[in-house]
This record gives structure tokens, sequence and C-alpha cells, in this order.
């Protein structure tokens, strides 16, 4: 029996727009892409032009400094644009969809050939490691694998089928070797998923449950020195297939949600699939939207040419509001305007019923004036009050004392959600951690 | 109100840079905002956002603080009429004689306070801070009704420069800035802030012979053994009377039962936290069990009950309304408990021990509010020993 862990602490934001089961397969898209700025730690360098031609597996990026890791394109057929932002950084590269080759690669089954496989096909680059929330360094071994095989944010679909678990439970295989640790699933209670080789643990309880730094905190957290591998399980199902069959895999199940899609439902596409093509039809409204890929707490806004962004599991639309206009928003007696704190009479109508959110701040920027807001939300033996100062002072000392290894950006979104004074919490992570991996380098 | 959205936003380059009025940007920006809830979506991290503020944080606190103040202009209005013996008063009349014997104070609070917080967010460039819609009201309601409004004047100006702005504004400063204000006001004029008159409003006319204007604790203090509590017209006080707050003292705090409606109002919403309240009453009533078991005619307070003890004075109103302040308390939940213990024992040490200050609630509140800091840091501490043995359990 697998260990029971509850998560406390924490939020299930109610949101119009929850996916239906129902799947349709992607059949119209052509153009794909890969946003290197996704995988975040290597400098990436492309390795092809536009006009070369590409089957799904062939690396389009190279990390610069060893040339070991790449990011691989998702689909067969001829590179478009390496498109270029300021001061030549790429912004990303699309590949134009010609037909369903695959590059073939071989059977791997010691940890060499699965490294080998993995870093070649671009399914290394999926991982990421803790501490400062990065694609891990082929050279280091991890202290232990950690993988989540649900998404407890808000409007996510389920993130395993059936019949991926066969794949799933092989890969898990495969990760046993890399590490002399062990290898974590974690669980939903309710989806009576088992494995033979990693070790389970199920967790019950509102988002950010099915985060993996929830995990990780719940488990074994991370020390100071110490290295732990991060990953979703349709990754793992991907990395089985790879090793047992020498099949790279890059489609995807993207759950199309929110409030201001018509009929939220999952898209079978692939990485990167353009967003102008997917939302086809698909919107309520063209225009005052807001256009998320991921979900609404970590996901990325992306205009309508844009790709869909790693993970590569969720795009949720929602009104973009800012032509509201409110008149004295701060004395609304509206019970549809959700609050955590009940100073709204929307607690009076029920907080778990879903609720229409647009983009707003809904508010000014202040200082950190309540306190305890963030403990409420954030399911961690960590003061995250007195760790993002230490972050915005720039005590790397106090940084590590208070346990900066053990996060990362996406564990403060609830308490950037709650926050009274409206403080970009995670881009304060984000930025504590590149510079503290700088200082430390 | 697209009208109206329209015409102020016909007028809004002239307080921009370059504008005609530019030196009013921040107060055009705090009446703008107060009118329209900001557009501004978000940039970065989350896409949504909880729809409470700070300003309806503030607005909360105020609105917990509505019943103790129109108690407190009724309050004064009677004391007023039992102090001049005027047998014929209704409820309105009451009212009315203490609502125009406080709002000078109200506005001269807010005029004062909000005048410097204008200033100051011109000069930073900031958006103005709504820290003092709760100050500025709960500045007059902890002090002395016929209190100057000269002397309240320069009392604010103290505290919100000294005590906030320094530091930096709403957010940052370590002393509650009302309380601050109340003790510049206690020790810098002793004389017009304590003795018979300053708590009763008498407005010129005379009073009755057997008339004492002491507040129930100014009169145990000057006392010396168990002895009876009078209202000012002479008959004594009851129970419910403390509890009710039928009782001259500073004007908004005298009445438990108005800070218990506000309290669950502030409990209700999740703004105040329950921990600081529990255990301040808690601290407070375990002292005055032991101050009453030892009780001496030297220290005549200590024969008060711990339930009169609870009830009188400015005791629940500084755990209610003060010691909750989050910017002044202690942030982590271990914290928050010692915290609001020792502010509620030590409110009723000093009132009990020290007979040369009546009530112990500002000073204990303020003496916290400087080792809050400290708390937290031991109990911080605590979690980065925790993650420390963490790693050496493993090596």
């Amino acid at each position: 029996m697998a260990e029971l862990k509850r998560i406390k602490k924490g939020l299930d934001i109610p949101i119009t727009g929850a996916p239906s089961s129902r799947v349709t397969e992607d059949k119209k898209t052509t153009l794909f892409a890969i946003a290197p700025d996704d995988y975040p730690g290597p400098v990436w360098k492309a390795v092809v032009k536009p006009g070369d031609k590409v089957k799904a597996g062939d690396p389009l990026l190279k990390d610069k400094a060893t040339g070991k890791i790449c990011l691989a394109a998702p689909v067969s057929g001829e590179v478009v644009e390496v498109n270029r932002g300021e001061r030549r950084h790429i912004r990303f590269i699309s590949v134009r969809k010609e037909n369903g080759e695959k590059r073939p690669f071989n059977v791997a089954k010691t940890p060499e050939e699965i490294k080998a496989a993995m870093l070649e096909s671009g399914l290394w680059a999926l991982m990421r490691q803790r501490p400062f929330d990065i694609v891990p360094d082929p050279e280091v071994a991890p202290r232990d694998i950690f993988v989540t095989a649900f998404d407890s944010a808000p409007l996510a679909a389920k993130m395993i089928d059936q019949n991926q678990r066969e794949w799933l439970e092989k890969g898990l295989a495969c990760l046993t070797k890399l590490t002399a640790g062990k290898v974590y699933l974690g669980v939903r209670s309710s989806d009576n998923l088992s494995s033979r080789v990693a070790e389970v643990y199920e967790f019950e309880g509102p988002h950010p449950a099915g985060n993996v730094g929830t995990q990780i905190a719940a488990v074994a957290p991370v020390n100071k020195g110490e290295i732990v591998w991060t990953l979703d399980a349709p990754t793992v199902a991907r990395i089985g297939k790879l090793c047992e069959k020498g099949e790279i895999d890059f489609s995807t199940k993207v759950a199309l949600t929110g409030p201001e899609i018509r009929d939220p439902h999952i898209v079978l596409t692939s990485f990167g699939a353009n967003i102008e093509s997917l939302l086809k039809d698909e919107l309520k409204n063209k225009e005052g939207i807001r256009v998320i890929s991921g979900n609404v707490l970590t996901g990325i806004r992306v205009n309508k040419d844009d790709f869909l962004l790693y993970p590569y599991r969720q795009i949720t639309v929602i009104e973009e509001g800012d032509n509201a206009d409110e008149f004295m928003g701060w004395a609304s007696l509206n019970p549809m305007k959700y609050s955590v704190k009940r100073s709204f009479p929307a607690f009076l109508r029920g907080l778990s019923k879903p609720f229409e959110f647009d983009a707003r701040l809904k508010g000014g920027h202040r200082a950190m004036i309540l306190s305890g807001e963030y403990d409420k939300v954030f399911p961690f033996d960590i003061y995250p009050e007195y760790l993002l100062k230490a972050i915005m002072a720039g005590d790397i000392d106090r940084m590590e004392k208070l346990g900066i290894y053990e996060v990362a950006p996406e564990d403060f979104a609830l308490p950037e959600f709650v926050d009274t004074s409206k403080i970009e919490l995670q881009k304060i992570v984000r930025e504590g951690l590149d510079n503290l991996r700088k200082e430390l380098s | 109100m697209k009208g109206l959205k329209k015409k102020i936003d016909s007028v809004k380059p002239q307080f921009e840079k370059g504008g005609k009025y530019e030196k009013l940007h921040s107060v055009f920006d705090g009446f703008y905002t107060f009118l329209f809830t900001p557009n501004e979506t978000s940039r970065s991290g989350v896409h949504i956002h909880d729809a409470n503020d700070s300003k309806r944080t503030m607005i909360m606190v105020v609105i917990a603080l509505l019943p103790c103040c129109l108690f407190g202009m009724w309050n004064v209005g009677l004391q007023h009429a039992l102090a001049t013996g005027d047998p014929n008063h209704g409820v309105f009349s009451l009212f009315f004689y203490g609502f125009f014997a406080t709002l000078p104070q109200i506005l001269t609070a807010y005029i004062v306070g909000l005048g410097i917080e204008f200033v100051v967010a011109q000069i930073r460039g900031h958006e103005i801070q709504e820290g003092f819609l709760v100050s500025g009201i709960l500045i007059p309601m902890i002090c002395p009704v016929d209190t100057p409004c000269w002397m309240l004047a320069i009392a604010v100006a103290f505290s919100v420069i000294f005590a906030k702005e320094v530091f930096g504004g709403t957010g940052y400063n370590f002393l509650n800035v009302a309380l601050v204000t109340r003790a510049f006001l206690f020790f810098a004029y002793p004389s017009q802030m304590s003795g018979d008159h300053v708590f009763v409003s008498l407005g010129g006319q005379e009073a009755i012979d057997a008339f004492s204007g002491a507040t129930p604790l100014g009169q145990l203090a000057s006392s010396s053994g168990p002895a009876q509590i009078l209202g000012v017209n002479g008959t004594p006080l009851t129970f419910n009377d403390m509890f009710f707050g039928f009782y001259p003292g500073s004007w908004g705090e005298t009445s438990t039962f108005c800070i218990l409606l506000g309290l669950a109002l502030l409990l209700v919403t999740g703004i105040a936290s329950w921990r600081i309240v529990l255990s301040g009453a808690l601290g407070g009533f375990f002292m005055a069990l032991v101050a009453n078991h030892f009780a001496t005619p030297l220290y005549p307070v200590t024969y008060l009950t711990p339930w009169e003890q609870l009830s009188l004075g400015g005791f629940a109103f500084a755990i209610v309304f003060m010691a909750t302040d989050p910017v002044t308390a202690c942030r982590t939940t271990v914290g928050k408990y010692i915290y609001g213990f020792l502010i509620g024992a030590i409110a009723i040490i000093i009132r009990c021990y020290n007979t040369g200050y009546p009530e112990g609630a500002m000073l204990a509140v303020l003496l916290m509010n400087c080792f809050a800091a400290l708390i937290d840091y031991c109990v911080v501490n605590a979690n980065i020993n925790r993650r420390l043995k963490r790693v050496a359990a493993k090596n």
C-alpha cells in the first residue's frame, strides 16, 4: 500500500470552463515551434537553418556549453523560421509539418544508453532539477527523482490515461537506473495508480498537491548541496516508449479550458502547436481576451501567432478585463467577486462554485501588509514572507538558511494569487534563483 | 458612471508629468483609484487575482470600528447629561451632542494625517496608501473627548512622520501609528491628558455637585484599598455598565460589547488574527487572576475581578484593534500567540502595579511592537535550525 500524504494548506480556485473528457484530434495544425525560453538553465544555440528538413526527434537547438542537451523538432517537415528577438536571442524555431515521419532511436537498456537517448531526443530537457528549477546537468547524478502523475492546478485535465500506464511503468524502470537514490511517484489517491519499481505516495488535498515541489517537501525535502530531478508522468511514459521501442513521441493531450472557451475539452496534438490553429472556432469572443499557455497560475500569456509552451498540457482563455472601469470596486457587494478573505459576500454564495475571473489585479501594489496570507496556501516547512524578503534583499546566506533550495517559482503561485498587496512573487523567486545560481557558479 | 469616468479621464493629463497640476499627481491618483478600481491587468506571474486589496481591507477595519465609534459618540452625550444633571435627553440629542463634540477631533486627525500622506506620496512618487484611513479614526477614539485639537494635530503629525513615513510608509512602520499619537499626547501633555475633567465633555456647562469625571481605573489608582467605582454622577457602576461602556473614558474604547461586534467582523473576514486576540485575552485574564489572588491595598486595581479588568479601560480595544495591526504585530503563527499573550499580561501588570499609569494597554502594545521582530526572529531561527539538523542528520 502506498503511503498517503494529506496536503492541508492550499486552495482550489474555482474557475468556470473545466474541460470535458471529450478528446478531439488536431488535424488542421501544420505549424509547430519550440521556444528555448521554456528551458531555463543552458544557453541554447540553433543547429538548423530555415529550409532545412527535419524529422520529429531531430535536434533544433543544442546547449552551447557541452552540445549534449538537445531540443528536438516535435514534428517532421521543413524549418520555417528561426525567430530572434533583442540581441539575437532566439524566441522560437518553427517547423511546418509535412508528414508523420520520426527519427528512429536505438532501444536503450544501460544507464549510459538511456541517458544518451534522452539527451538526443530532447526528452532530457523536459526534466527539471531542484534547486534552481532548471534543465538538469547530465554530469551530476541526482539524489532522487520525483515524478508527479496528476495536475491539481485550476482546470487541469487528467495527466495520464489508462493506455499510457504501461509506458509509465517502463519509463520509471529506466529512471531508476539513473539514480542511486529512489524514484518517487506522486499520485492522486483516487487514481488507483501503482508501480512496482517506484516508491508511490498518494496525495490528498487541494492544489498545490500535484506540484512536484509540494510532493518533495512532503516526502524528502531538498537540502543544501543535494540535487533532485523532477518530471511529470507523460514525460516518463515518453521515456519508456523511447527506451523500450526506440520510438519518440511528442504527441500531447492539451486541455482547452477557461471561461472564454466555447466548449472546453481535450485536443490531441503535438508539442509547440500554433495557438491560432488550436483555438480556431473554439473561442467565445475574439477581442478582449487573454490566451494563456498553461494554467492561470503559472502559465504564460501568448498571442495567436505564438505556440503552445512547456509543459504542453493546457491552454486557458480568460477575459482580459482592462476596460472594466469598475466604480468603487473596494466597496463592491457583488457576490461574483471571488476572495478567500470573506470580506466580499461571495462566500455566502459558496466559494467552491465556479467564478469567472478576468486578468485584473483588482487593486494597487502595496508593501507586504497582512501577515500569514501566504502560509495558508503554502504547504512547505518554510516561512515564505521571510524567504521572499531575503531574496529581495539579495541576502544569499539567509536565502539558503530559509530554504531557497527547496522551492521553484510555481510554488509561490497561490501566495501570489491571494496576496492583498499584489506583489509579483513568482518573478521575485525566479530572479532570486537565477542570481543565486550565478553567484554560486 | 461612464460619463464621470470620461470627465475625469479628460482632466487626467493635467495631473501627469509636465501637466499644469503635476504637483497634485498623488492626490489625483488617490481619488481616482478611490472612485474607479484600476484596470491594470497582471503582467507577470499569476493571471488572476483575489478580489481583496488593501483598500478593501482597511475599509473593513473602519466598518468594524463603527459600532464603537457610534456608541462612543452617544456615550459622550450621556456622560455630559449625567454630569450636568440634565434630565431631558433623547437618544438622538445625546448622540448629536457627542457627534459634534468629537467631530473636530476626527477631522483634525484625518486632515493632518492624510495631508502628510499626500505630500510624502507626491515626494516619493508613490501611490497614496490607505493605512491612515484606519489610524485616522482610531486616533480620536482613543483620546479623551476634551483633547484640544491643536494638541491632537501636533501628535498626529509627529507620529505619522516619525513613526511611519521615516521608515518608508504603510507596511514598514514598526510601531502602531495610532498608539504613538496617544503616547505622544500622554507624555507631552500629562496634565491635560489626565484628571477629572478631560474625559467628560461639559460643554461649558456647570457640573452637578456629586460630579466626578475620573475614569474607573483612574478612581481606583488614586484610592487606597478596594473602592466602589462610581459613575460621573456619583452612583455606583455595575458590571453591565462596565461591559456595555456607560462610563467616562477615551470615548471610543469604553464599550466592550461594541468592540466584540467589531471583532466578529474582523474574524469573519479573516483580517484580524484570532490567535493574537485569543492569546491576548487569555494573557490578560490570567494576569488579572493572579493579581486578584494577591490583591493588596497598596495596589488597589488588583481588587478588580478578571472580567472587570477585561471590560474596563482600553484593554479590549487595544487587543482587538491595536495588537492585531498586522504590520506591527508578529508575523509568524507561533509568534502571534506569544505576542498576544504578553500584551495581555503586560497590560494588566502595568495597570495593577504602576499606579502612575492608570491604564497599561497602550504601553503594553507599544512595548511588544518593539519586541515583535525579536519574537519572529526566534521563531524563524527555529525553522532554520530544523533545516540545518536535517542536513546534519544526513551527513
